[in-house]
């Protein structure tokens, strides 16, 4: 093994970014996505089922070629967001989280789902006899019961923000300071010859990094349980 | 006051049930299956009936030819289910206050939960939290009190600890209370009007006396349930052999323990099987209870049984003999007989405070 260089830092702060941010993002949207597939009875539902699995299934190059298509600077939703909001994707680190998050989508909708799933709603009815609005009852009763499988899902998404490789490499391409997240680092140093101590190096501190965010998830999660007084 | 006049429709079960139900507790009895919590749920605004009227105190909750169906929200019930649904994450204090604080101090006083306010549903008794659900339930200022079997879960030790506070609510409050039950002991205590239930259909209502003490309500309670109500006061209460004298229209019974100060207003069930006919007042007995009674009606059941009413001033009791017995004493309407009752027979759960 071999120490880390400014550079490798570099790419492990770049990476912890991406996957933060990527999931601060897709949270909140994959609550809205699992609450319509556990409880949405909508026209279309299966088809949107699908197309929040998409990910999951397509090839990640399929998956980062198609983000380069809509949020390339020529695209239509790259343009959008350039306009609008001064938001540049391509090949800025913004694009290696949107690629993080759309990648850990399908994974963070599915625990949420599993959650929202399981909810006795014996205790949203008592709530509504109390004269609670839906959206009272949301935030009172049921967000706090969900609460552990979000947790969940959002490590899941961290964990696979981290490792998100196919997809970034493709849409954001490999650039140092920019792009380059762990991943795109061990790849690039197996492409050296004699980096390959470094590449370990890398590999140690994802492997690290994961085992981290699991233990901080599996923290939260005995702490929100004990709180809703299932544990 | 409430009136309900419903049909339901689920893919397993159809109820067809109307009954109307005056102030103080509306008990809804009837064997599990026979629809008493469709019918709550219907009234509660969460199953949607299929055709009908629901009226709470001059609001129409749901009316189908009128196209009214009130939000469950909007139907202000106060809803104490069988397993107390107390949210797990929020303290007894936060639980209380859910739904609203009307007479918080009072509710909370009457039901003695002010020492729990700070604990977790969690680490409550059964009894405990039944309480606190039926305070969240009051505090919020209901139209009308829901109550589906909330004393089934709990044991013989926490429904006696639970039965006085509903008897002191029922006194207290005008809020109605419609209280669902299979146990007839908790009805005969409770129950201001009471309405059979069967298949989804109302076999009988009316005021408790009347319809416990109705021959042709065996048939519809079953043989183990059926028994008259009779309200009475206790007169005394003899310390050395535990038994108290209790007073009513028509006589007097010595019953087993204290029932009550002397005084005290109290209602006892009389099991009718545990009520033995004679035509001359029988010599030298262990049952302590001999009461000349009339007969008012012999009616003849399916089985070996008969079902004879009695009239005792004008309290009304329920006998049921077998058929042979009927036979052998000759039982006829308007015949004046004695009934037997022995004192151990009325058991602490069937004495309530009236």
């Amino acid at each position: 093994m071999e120490g880390l260089g400014p550079e490798e830092w570099q790419a492990v702060w770049l990476s912890v970014r991406v996957a933060a941010t990527a999931t601060l993002f897709s949270v909140p949207l994959a609550l809205l996505a699992a609450l319509a597939l556990a409880r949405g009875r909508f026209p279309g539902r299966w088809a949107f089922n699908i197309l929040v699995h998409l990910p999951l299934i397509m090839p990640p190059v399929v998956t980062g070629y198609l983000l380069l298509l809509a949020f390339g600077r020529k695209g239509p939703l790259g343009a959008f967001f350039g306009e609008v909001f001064g938001l540049v994707f391509a090949f800025r680190w913004t694009g290696a989280a949107l690629a993080a998050g759309v990648m850990g989508f399908p994974l963070v909708v599915r625990a949420i789902r599993l959650v929202i799933e399981a909810v006795d709603p014996k205790l949203e009815e008592a709530a509504a006899t109390l004269g609670a609005s839906r959206l009272r009852i949301f935030i009172t009763v049921t967000l706090p019961m969900i609460l552990p499988g979000i947790l969940a899902g959002a490590i899941l998404g961290f964990a696979k923000g981290l490792g998100e490789f196919g997809a970034t490499i493709t849409f954001v391409s490999n650039i140092p300071g920019q792009t380059r997240t762990l991943p795109l680092a061990i790849d690039a140093a197996l492409d050296v010859p004699g980096a390959e101590p470094l590449a370990l190096s890398l590999a140690v501190v994802s492997v690290v990094l994961a085992a981290a965010a699991l233990g901080v998830s599996e923290w939260l999660a005995r702490r929100s349980l004990k709180k809703t007084g299932a544990l | 006051m409430l009136s309900v006049d419903l049909r339901i429709e689920r893919p397993d079960f159809t109820a067809e049930a109307a009954f109307d139900a005056p102030a103080g507790v509306t008990a809804l009895f009837g064997r599990s299956g026979a629809g008493k919590t469709t019918l709550i749920n219907a009234i509660a605004g969460l199953v949607r009936p299929a055709s009908g009227r629901i009226e709470v105190g001059g609001t129409v909750l749901f009316d189908a030819a009128k196209g009214i169906d009130l939000s469950v929200q909007a139907r202000k019930v106060g809803y104490v289910f069988q397993d107390g649904r107390l949210f797990p994450h929020m303290t007894v204090a936060r639980n209380l206050a859910y739904g609203g604080s009307v007479d918080a101090e009072r509710v909370i006083a009457m039901l003695g939960i002010g020492p729990l306010l700070e604990r977790s549903p969690a680490t409550l008794s059964g009894g405990e939290r039944q309480r606190v659900a039926l305070g969240r339930a009051l505090m919020s200022g209901p139209r009308i009190l829901l109550m589906d079997e909330p004393l089934s879960a709990l044991d013989a030790e926490r429904k006696e600890e639970i039965l006085p506070y509903l008897e002191r609510l029922r006194d207290e409050t005008k809020v109605p209370i419609l209280y669902v039950s299979h146990d007839m002991s908790e009805v005969a205590r409770l129950a201001t009007t009471l309405v059979i239930l069967d298949q989804g259909r109302v076999l009988r209502s009316g005021p408790v006396a009347e319809v416990l003490s109705d021959p042709a309500s065996v048939r519809s309670l079953g043989v183990r349930e059926a028994g008259a109500v009779i309200t009475g006061r206790v007169e005394s209460y003899d310390a050395t052999d535990d038994l108290s004298r209790f007073v009513f229209e028509g006589g007097a019974l010595i019953l087993p323990s204290q029932l009550g100060p002397n005084g005290a207003t109290v209602r006892v069930r009389v099991a009718a099987s545990d009520v033995i006919l004679a035509r001359v007042p029988p010599k030298e007995i262990s049952a302590l209870n001999v009461l000349p009674v009339k007969v008012t009606t012999v009616s003849q059941g399916r089985g070996p049984g008969v079902a004879v009413g009695l009239q005792a001033g004008s309290a009304r009791l329920l006998a049921r003999v077998t058929r042979r017995s009927a036979a052998s004493l000759d039982l006829k309407e308007g015949q004046e007989i004695f009934a037997i009752i022995k004192a151990t027979a009325v058991a602490r759960r069937d004495i309530g405070q009236s």
